[in-house]
């Protein structure tokens, strides 16, 4: 307590800016005033019922360009594989956390329209940061941003998705926003 | 020794012990029904739902909620004061169950008084009783052996010598318009017209000293959790903890009861005579919305803040209503 004050005492003037001083039966009359103001605004929210979204049951609607889990896809007529396994997506991804393994197609059992197909094709997910870039990078739209966030799993091991897992018709779990919603 | 009960009717000793297990058994019925409604509707007032999911519309919290207090370790810290301790969560318990004898549901109806006890100092037994409530949380707040405790005691203190007389003074107006201090004769004296009328100064007086009373917002400096983490409760876990919870809802039906029965009317509503309890309930169910409404939309005052009012504003208010009353009732 012995030091000196930081500032020199008549010189410099903190000036304060004081909101109305409480008590007194002018400040009583105004807060009782602002109290009926504020409940009368804590009333109009209880008319205006909750707005809560009650998750795990109901859910947030998301946008047709929303970035979810991943999806492979098929030729609808021939149902052939998109993926030709050129691993673009692999070396587009900023996590690398893709992995692709590619095999050639043995005519006859053809998995993909290509020369080559993807024997192999891991996304590990506890990496990915769902960029999009993989979806740009694909040639032939064989790998698309899907619409499922609920990725929640016990073991980081089942976060590994693999081919099929990829290919597989997702469960619809997330509802999508209607046009201009 | 001097009769403290209404001596001109004597009712059997069983009826007493029923009428106390009844009261008894609703009142700790509603209690818990109280601290859910509470909660559902602060959500209802901040756009939320509340608790709604143990049991139907979340009906089974309280149940959820004691049955999680009891399973807890009954903790004391090592420099607390062990009988101080434990006494703290018990006087108020014992101010609020006692504080309810006299609480009117009814008039005499064959042969039984619809109270717990119709006591002729009911006013005075009020203030008596409400009061030995704080002792339970100085004590507890000072013999926690904790700083935050004691702040809390420090300010429970600080705010019961400023609401109290503020408070006695605003129901001496009605004591005097009905001519006595036992709620049954006041409530029978509002017969025509109920004292909220002629006495809204008293009443808002005595419902801002309430607020105080039953540490509720905007006067919840002795718990206030966002600075003295629940302020004289910081030491307590379990079931002492949750008695703490448990009586300030207590006191708020003990509180809206007293006010319910003196400016409200009491029992008197429209309907059969056996109606009278529920038309009581319904007062005082009301004014408990009241509270929580006023929970939801009001910040906490600073201490000076309230003893600025409690002194400076609602005395002098009061005093001007009991003289003016004083005035008019000698003149009519």
């Amino acid at each position: 307590m012995s030091g000196e004050f930081p500032y020199l005492r008549d010189q410099d003037v903190v000036e304060v800016q004081r909101g109305p001083e409480p008590g007194g039966v002018g400040g009583a009359y105004r807060a009782f005033g602002e109290t009926l103001r504020g409940l009368k605004t804590t009333m109009a929210r209880l008319i205006e019922g909750p707005l809560t979204i009650e998750y795990p049951e109901e859910k947030t609607p998301v946008y047709p360009r929303f970035r979810g889990r991943h999806k492979l896809h098929k030729f609808e007529d021939s149902g052939l594989e998109k993926c030709v396994g050129c691993s673009l997506c692999a070396a587009a991804c900023p996590a690398d956390c893709i992995r692709v393994v590619a095999a050639e197609n043995i005519p006859g059992e053809r998995v993909s329209a290509g020369e080559r197909y993807a024997a192999v094709y891991e996304i590990n997910l506890s990496r990915c940061i769902f960029c999009g870039y993989c979806e740009i990078a694909c040639p032939f739209d064989a790998i698309t941003m899907g619409h499922d966030y609920e990725m929640a799993d016990y073991d980081r091991a089942d976060l590994i998705f693999t081919k099929e897992m990829l290919l597989a018709e997702p469960i619809e779990r997330t509802p999508l926003r209607a046009e201009g919603e | 020794m001097l009769p403290i009960a209404d001596t001109t009717m004597v009712e059997a000793t069983w009826v007493m012990i029923a009428k106390s297990l009844v009261i008894f058994g609703v009142i700790f019925a509603i209690l818990p029904m109280m601290t859910v409604l509470e909660r559902k509707l602060i959500g209802r007032f901040q756009h939320r739902y509340g608790p709604n999911r143990v049991g139907p519309f979340g009906l089974l919290q309280p149940l959820a909620d004691v049955g999680k207090l009891l399973s807890k370790e009954a903790f004391r810290p090592a420099n607390a004061i062990p009988t101080l301790f434990v006494l703290g969560p018990l006087l108020p318990v014992l101010s609020a169950v006692l504080a309810l004898a006299i609480i009117p549901w009814g008039d005499v109806q064959g042969g039984v008084g619809f109270y717990g006890i119709d006591v002729p100092i009911g006013v005075l037994y009020f203030f008596a009783v409400g009061s030995i409530a704080f002792y339970g949380l100085l004590l507890g707040g000072w013999a926690s052996g904790s700083k935050y405790s004691l702040l809390g005691a420090m300010r429970g203190a600080a705010q019961l010598i400023s609401y109290e007389i503020a408070m006695g003074l605003a129901l001496l107006g009605v004591v005097m318009m009905g001519g006595s201090l036992s709620l049954v004769d006041i409530v029978k004296a509002q017969g025509e017209m109920w004292f909220v009328v002629p006495q809204i100064v008293g009443f808002l007086i005595f419902m801002l000293a309430g607020f105080a009373e039953t540490n509720r917002t905007p006067f919840d400096m002795p718990e206030a959790d966002a600075e003295l983490v629940q302020g004289f409760m910081t030491e307590y876990g379990g079931m002492r903890f949750g008695s703490f919870l448990l009586v300030e809802y207590m006191e708020i039906l003990v509180v809206s009861g007293v006010a319910a029965a003196m400016f409200l009317g009491g029992w008197m509503g429209p309907g059969p005579s056996f109606l009278d309890p529920i038309w009581m309930l319904a007062k005082m169910l009301g004014l408990v919305l009241v509270f929580i409404w006023v929970r939801a939309t009001l910040p906490r005052l600073r201490y000076d803040q309230l003893m600025s009012l409690g002194w400076k504003v609602l005395l002098p208010l009061a005093t001007l209503n009991v003289l003016v009353t004083a005035v008019l009732v000698v003149v009519t």
